[in-house]
């Protein structure tokens, strides 16, 4: 029915007393998320909203609860921090929302994240939803559907407009993945798609990328050498001036510039679907199904 | 945030590096008495956030501090590649022997700060990466354990095969890769390393690029920050929380959203128009954003129409709503206006438009439509 959350979801939110964490809180709540406990060192036994219990520490709210996922809200200068703790406290799902994460912290994060085998998605990324079931993130839950198509996306607001298209034209999701736009995240394409592929009430994936890195690129090589079900693709930033965002020595390693260009004629190449615009998501779908 | 060569230089030197002595200048005089201090030739750079600088006339030898005052009075004040030259670096004219590359870059592939070094330096590295990538050697940084001598001396005979320069040259790696934390980079390099004739080596020329995540937790770091060499537009746009890059065409675009504000002007240039901007109003907008946001669009004379189209998440739309017809009441439209408004608090939004006199569409495709026939002068 869904990859990576569902309805047995058993939520920690880190930050939850936070001005964007209780704001957000309230709303996985209100979506019907369990949201088993919350942190906030100093706050500990604390209630939010007369029945989340407030814990000082992701240890003490795992041991009291039995919190399978965590989702951080935390500022900035203590995302990193707060990934560790989640980790080390043995959740198996972390999401982080929180956006302008120093890079070098998260060369730190993702290596502690790996070797213990759990998942990281993000940060600076939106979460993930599987409608109906729950919602971890600030994915606004009344534009999704339930049903079988999968979304994953590099994208915040570009998510959600395509999300409405499938929506308002019948086509629902099992799960929704934003991966966040940083340079490093935890969970890229190629793990959703992979997840996508296995589950069993997914029928096509939709991939919405950007411009700058080949992320993309290798998610076409594995949508070739590996996927059964159709996939479509979307490259944001088809007239972006090139070398704004991107240093060009990052294209040394790598080999690639990184344009739009580049990526949906791998996508192309690898039988994805390539959307020109948001609004072709619907016509290229029901040519592939 | 880019930081200038001379900025560079003084943290590598502050990290222990040999860079020779040299200082900036904003005047001509100030040229000429670093000069005399140094005595002998100099080289006189232009401090601009651009490469080509010499092909630009920006960079001169000068034999004397009278020559040096002259390269400094053309220098100053030139424009390389749409930027105005406010300082040069004065710098002893080094004897060169060897010219190498060292560099250090966060790599997406691997997740890490990777090492690059290469005997052929002194030129464009990214030509070196292109015509002879195998010229380039690359070693990813554990962080746990940062650069390991070995690791470093390993890479430092790859450059020479003098035992002392390759661990002079190994050292540099070293600390480079620690001022590369230190500072919060997401791009260090020296370009070129050089060995002078009596075997000493040196960075001659360096460049670095800060994470601006970074910034906030690194004041000394933050201040470095050159406003003057950057477009005013896009100055004003970081001081309100927007994230802008002005580009050539005629409709101004005002999105919530990075992703989604690239796939609006990827849209607007399929229906046959040119985006005049990129603006990102970001999330949880309040209505002064994105006041200050029409300010910077009408403030371009190139934009013919302006184009909201907003996605409400976080960003609410009644906020938006408030925002334009707060805007306009302060400083009316002189050209035409297009707003897109979907998602949270839609319909409070629209409401707000519609008793200001503002038509409110809600499909993206149609929005655009509209705002690239409005820039040619057309009726919607």
């Amino acid at each position: 029915m869904s990859v990576f959350i569902n309805k047995d979801t058993r939520l920690v939110v880190q930050g939850i007393t936070g001005r964007d964490g209780s704001f957000h809180s309230k709303l996985m709540l209100a979506y019907g998320t369990q949201i088993v406990a919350g942190v906030t060192p100093g706050k500990g036994g604390q209630t939010f909203e007369g029945k989340v219990p407030v814990c000082n520490t992701v240890a003490q709210a795992v041991a009291a609860t039995r919190a399978n996922a965590s989702v951080i809200y935390v500022p900035a200068p203590f995302a990193a921090s707060a990934t560790f703790e989640a980790v080390d406290a043995a959740l198996p799902l972390v999401v982080c929302i929180t956006e302008g994460v120093p890079v070098l912290d998260m060369t730190k994060v993702l290596p502690f994240v790996n070797e213990r085998g759990a998942r990281l998605i993000g940060p600076n990324c939106p979460g993930l939803i599987s409608p109906g079931q729950s919602n971890v993130g600030i994915i606004p839950g009344n534009i999704c559907k339930p049903g079988k198509i999968g979304v994953v996306s590099r994208s915040g607001t570009l998510t959600y407009e395509i999300i409405h298209q499938l929506s308002t034209n019948g086509y629902g999701q099992s799960t929704c993945v934003g991966i966040g736009g940083d340079p490093l995240i935890g969970t890229n394409f190629i793990h959703c798609l992979e997840a996508f592929e296995k589950d069993p009430e997914t029928v096509a994936v939709v991939m919405i990328g950007e411009i700058g890195g080949t992320d993309e690129q290798q998610a076409a090589a594995l949508v070739q050498a590996k996927m059964k079900k159709p996939v479509i693709g979307f490259i944001a930033g088809q007239t972006a001036p090139p070398g704004r965002r991107m240093g060009h020595a990052g294209a040394i390693i790598s080999g690639s510039s990184g344009t739009a260009a580049e990526k949906m004629q791998a996508f192309a190449r690898a039988g994805i679907s390539v959307m020109k615009r948001p609004a072709d998501v619907v016509p290229l779908l029901k040519e592939r199904l | 945030m880019n930081l200038h060569e001379y900025q560079a230089r003084e943290l590598l030197k502050r990290y222990g590096i040999p860079v020779p002595d040299a200082n900036v200048a904003d005047t001509p005089e100030q040229a000429r008495s670093i000069a005399q201090r140094l005595g002998g030739k100099v080289v006189i750079k232009a401090q601009v956030h651009t490469g080509g600088r010499g092909k630009a006339g920006g960079v001169k030898l000068a034999a004397t501090a009278d020559e040096a005052f002259a390269h400094a009075s053309k220098i100053l004040g030139m424009t390389i590649k749409g930027l105005t030259v406010h300082k040069v670096l004065v710098a002893p004219a080094t004897d060169i022997a060897s010219e190498s590359y060292v560099g250090i870059i966060v790599d997406r592939g691997s997740q890490r700060p990777v090492l690059m070094v290469s005997a052929a330096g002194g030129i464009d590295i990214e030509e070196v990466a292109a015509q002879t990538p195998e010229k380039i050697h690359r070693l990813p940084i554990d962080p746990r354990y940062g650069l390991l001598d070995h690791q470093a001396l390993g890479l430092g005979f790859t450059l020479f095969r003098d035992a002392a320069q390759a661990r002079a040259a190994a050292d540099v790696m070293k600390k480079l890769a620690v001022a590369f934390y230190g500072v919060g980079a997401s791009l260090a390099e020296i370009n070129p390393l050089v060995t002078t004739p009596v075997g000493e080596v040196l960075a001659l020329d360096a460049k670095i690029v800060i994470d601006d995540n970074e910034l906030d937790r690194r004041p000394d770091i933050a201040a470095l920050r050159d406003a003057s060499a950057e477009a005013p537009s896009e100055v004003q746009a970081r001081a309100a929380g927007l994230t802008f890059i002005k580009l050539e065409g005629s409709v101004g675009c005002c999105v919530n959203g990075a992703g989604l504000a690239m796939a609006t002007m990827d849209l607007v240039k399929y229906y046959g128009g040119e985006p005049a901007n990129f603006l990102d109003i970001g999330g949880s907008s309040n209505p002064q954003k994105v006041v200050n946001a029409l300010n910077i669009i009408t403030g371009d004379p190139s934009v013919k129409a302006i184009l909201f189209n907003i996605f409400g998440g976080i960003t609410r739309g009644d906020d938006v709503a408030n925002g334009i017809v707060q805007a306009t009441r302060e400083v009316p439209l002189k050209v035409p206006i297009v707003i897109r408004l979907t998602g949270t608090n839609q319909a409070e939004g629209v409401k707000i438009l519609k008793a200001a006199g503002f038509p409110a569409l809600t499909d993206m495709d149609e929005a655009v439509k509209q705002a690239v026939a409005r820039a040619k002068g057309q009726a919607a």
